[in-house]
């Protein structure tokens, strides 16, 4: 009897945080469709959207509530079923990766003790990994069965770009593993708050993983599953009202999640930089919640970089992505990832 | 043969291994573009920000009246003749007894009509004026649903009287200095 009773107050706490972190990711998620926008502008000298409420704020619901009451059309020639599984697929799969990030360390409450994590899973990036090449199914799924034959290259341009770039991106992170000794993502964590930052040991590794984390993303100048002047407008071409704002959407929150991937297995994660915030004796939850703005800030940056880097840098053409991918950065991972054994090895001999 | 000194000559060398990474040039991109974020924006904020004309710009029509509030037009048609888009229509009137305080001679347009999509802005109405009574102004894009919307009548076009709404008469006025012509 034992075995079966539940933790209800676990189960709750989980509940909440779960609901916490989707609700931030879609919100994040649409204010960034809006800062894309906006920055665009700005980089392009030009004011962006600004009628929408002061400054435009208003401007990320005005779409969605466009989205919300365009017609849906689902083509006749299309597998219906599988039509709709796509977008659907692409939405799970964004929101899913979220679940094993440290968004911080833990808060006391009502005297338990609550991670900021919703599953601290001991192979915490092999689960980033298996979810965000579940990713490719849903864009898949939906170029196939819109039955269009620009979906459908758009659909393999994307397939075939997502599961390159995913060989150099696991590449490349073998060695932050060798540096952490573990894939928990709490560990990988607190060794980067008392070892440093990842980033400092792995510079070229970091690189490679930016790279990649562009091309799973489907952001310029990777977005060739988008080439509106050859795919006319990609995988999604078909797809109209909210089933389309969500491969959009998808999109976003993908982002969101890799810059917070990023942040977590090479920037520290909610690691406040320079300081020793454990000798300031404030308390843990303030300081749990310092950690996370922390954490937000970072995340904020990459997805400013994010946007920066697609209103700078044209498409590549196909054959540059796939020579870049296979003829370039998986030979370089590979070799920073002997070069980092190496020294680890030596490194430990010495001592 | 070089026939000018302007060509410019195209730099085809082999790629150095730097230039081939792309990494050294693409971040010299972003700064570029990190450099327009800062920049001033070109775009004014039309409805609420409007640039500002010149006094001779040629804008909309406005019929003038008097500094007592009288209509200028004594509908003579020589506007008419002068338009060449041929914009411009009229019909003339006697003043009647007892409206001497709406209309400054003896002659007055009835109806006074021009179709702002022929019309051209050429400003040769006003110059054909021999009674200041239109000038062009410095307000412009007119917009409306219909073509029937863009043909004025006279009451879209005079100016506001200065005995009633002196201020309204200003704003219409602008910086235009109001002429003195004699009665003849």
């Amino acid at each position: 009897m034992h075995l079966l009773s539940i933790d209800w107050w676990f189960l709750l706490e989980k509940l909440v945080l779960i609901m916490v972190i989707i609700s931030l990711s879609l919100v994040i998620a649409m204010y960034t469709t809006y800062a894309e926008r906006k920055v665009a502008a700005w980089l392009q000298d030009r004011r962006g959207p600004n009628r929408a409420g002061p400054w435009g704020i208003l401007q990320p619901l005005a779409d969605g509530g466009k989205l919300f009451f365009k017609e849906e059309i689902i083509p006749l020639v299309s597998s219906k079923f599988l039509f709709i599984l796509g977008p659907s697929l692409a939405m799970i799969t964004a929101l899913l990766t979220s679940a094993v990030i440290p968004w911080g360390t833990s808060i006391h409450l009502f005297g338990r003790e609550m991670p900021l994590q919703i599953a601290d899973v001991n192979i915490g990036i092999l689960y980033i990994f298996g979810v965000v090449s579940l990713g490719v199914y849903g864009i898949m799924i939906g170029g196939w069965a819109s039955n269009n034959k620009f979906s459908l290259l758009a659909a393999i341009r994307a397939a075939s770009q997502m599961i390159s770039y995913e060989l150099a991106m696991g590449l490349a992170l073998i060695a932050v593993l060798m540096l952490a000794g573990s894939l928990q993502m709490s560990v990988i964590v607190q060794n980067q708050i008392d070892h440093g930052w990842h980033v400092i040991y792995q510079p070229l590794g970091f690189v490679i993983f930016f790279i990649c984390a562009l091309a799973e993303c489907n952001r310029t100048p990777f977005d060739l599953a988008e080439a509106e002047n050859e795919l006319n407008f990609g995988y999604h071409q078909e797809y109209s009202s909210m089933k389309l704002g969500f491969y959009l959407f998808a999109e976003y929150i993908n982002m969101f999640i890799s810059s917070a991937v990023m942040a977590t297995l090479f920037f520290g994660g909610y690691d406040i930089p320079f300081v020793n915030e454990a000798s300031w004796g404030i308390s843990p939850n303030l300081l749990a919640l310092i950690g996370f703005a922390v954490l937000m800030a970072k995340i904020f940056f990459f997805l400013f970089v994010f946007i920066w880097i697609r209103w700078t840098i044209p498409r590549f053409r196909y054959d540059q992505l796939m020579n870049l991918g296979w003829k370039g950065l998986i030979p370089l991972s590979l070799a920073n990832m002997v070069l980092t054994a190496v020294v680890m090895l030596i490194l430990k001999k010495l001592n | 043969m070089q026939l000018t000194q302007r060509a410019k000559h195209v730099d085809r060398h082999p790629m150095t291994w730097i230039e081939r990474l792309y990494f050294w040039n693409i971040l010299k991109g972003m700064l570029i573009t990190l450099r327009h974020l800062f920049k001033r924006k070109a775009t004014i904020n039309f409805p609420e920000q409007k640039r500002s004309f010149s006094s001779v710009f040629r804008g909309l029509h406005v019929l003038n009246r008097d500094e007592e509030g009288r209509e200028r037009c004594t509908a003579c048609g020589l506007c008419a003749v002068a338009c060449p888009a041929e914009a411009i229509t009229m019909e003339a009137a006697e003043r009647l007894p007892g409206e001497e305080h709406l209309y400054r001679e003896e002659k007055y347009a009835a109806k006074y009509e021009i179709n702002m999509l022929r019309c051209i802005f050429c400003g040769l109405c006003e110059e054909a004026c021999p009674k200041d009574a239109i000038y062009l102004s410095q307000t412009f894009a007119p917009s409306n649903y219909s073509r029937k919307g863009f043909i004025y009548k006279k009451e879209d076009m005079l100016i506001p009287n200065p005995l009633t709404e002196p201020e309204a008469y200003k704003k219409a006025l602008g910086d235009r200095p109001v002429k003195v012509i004699s009665k003849v």
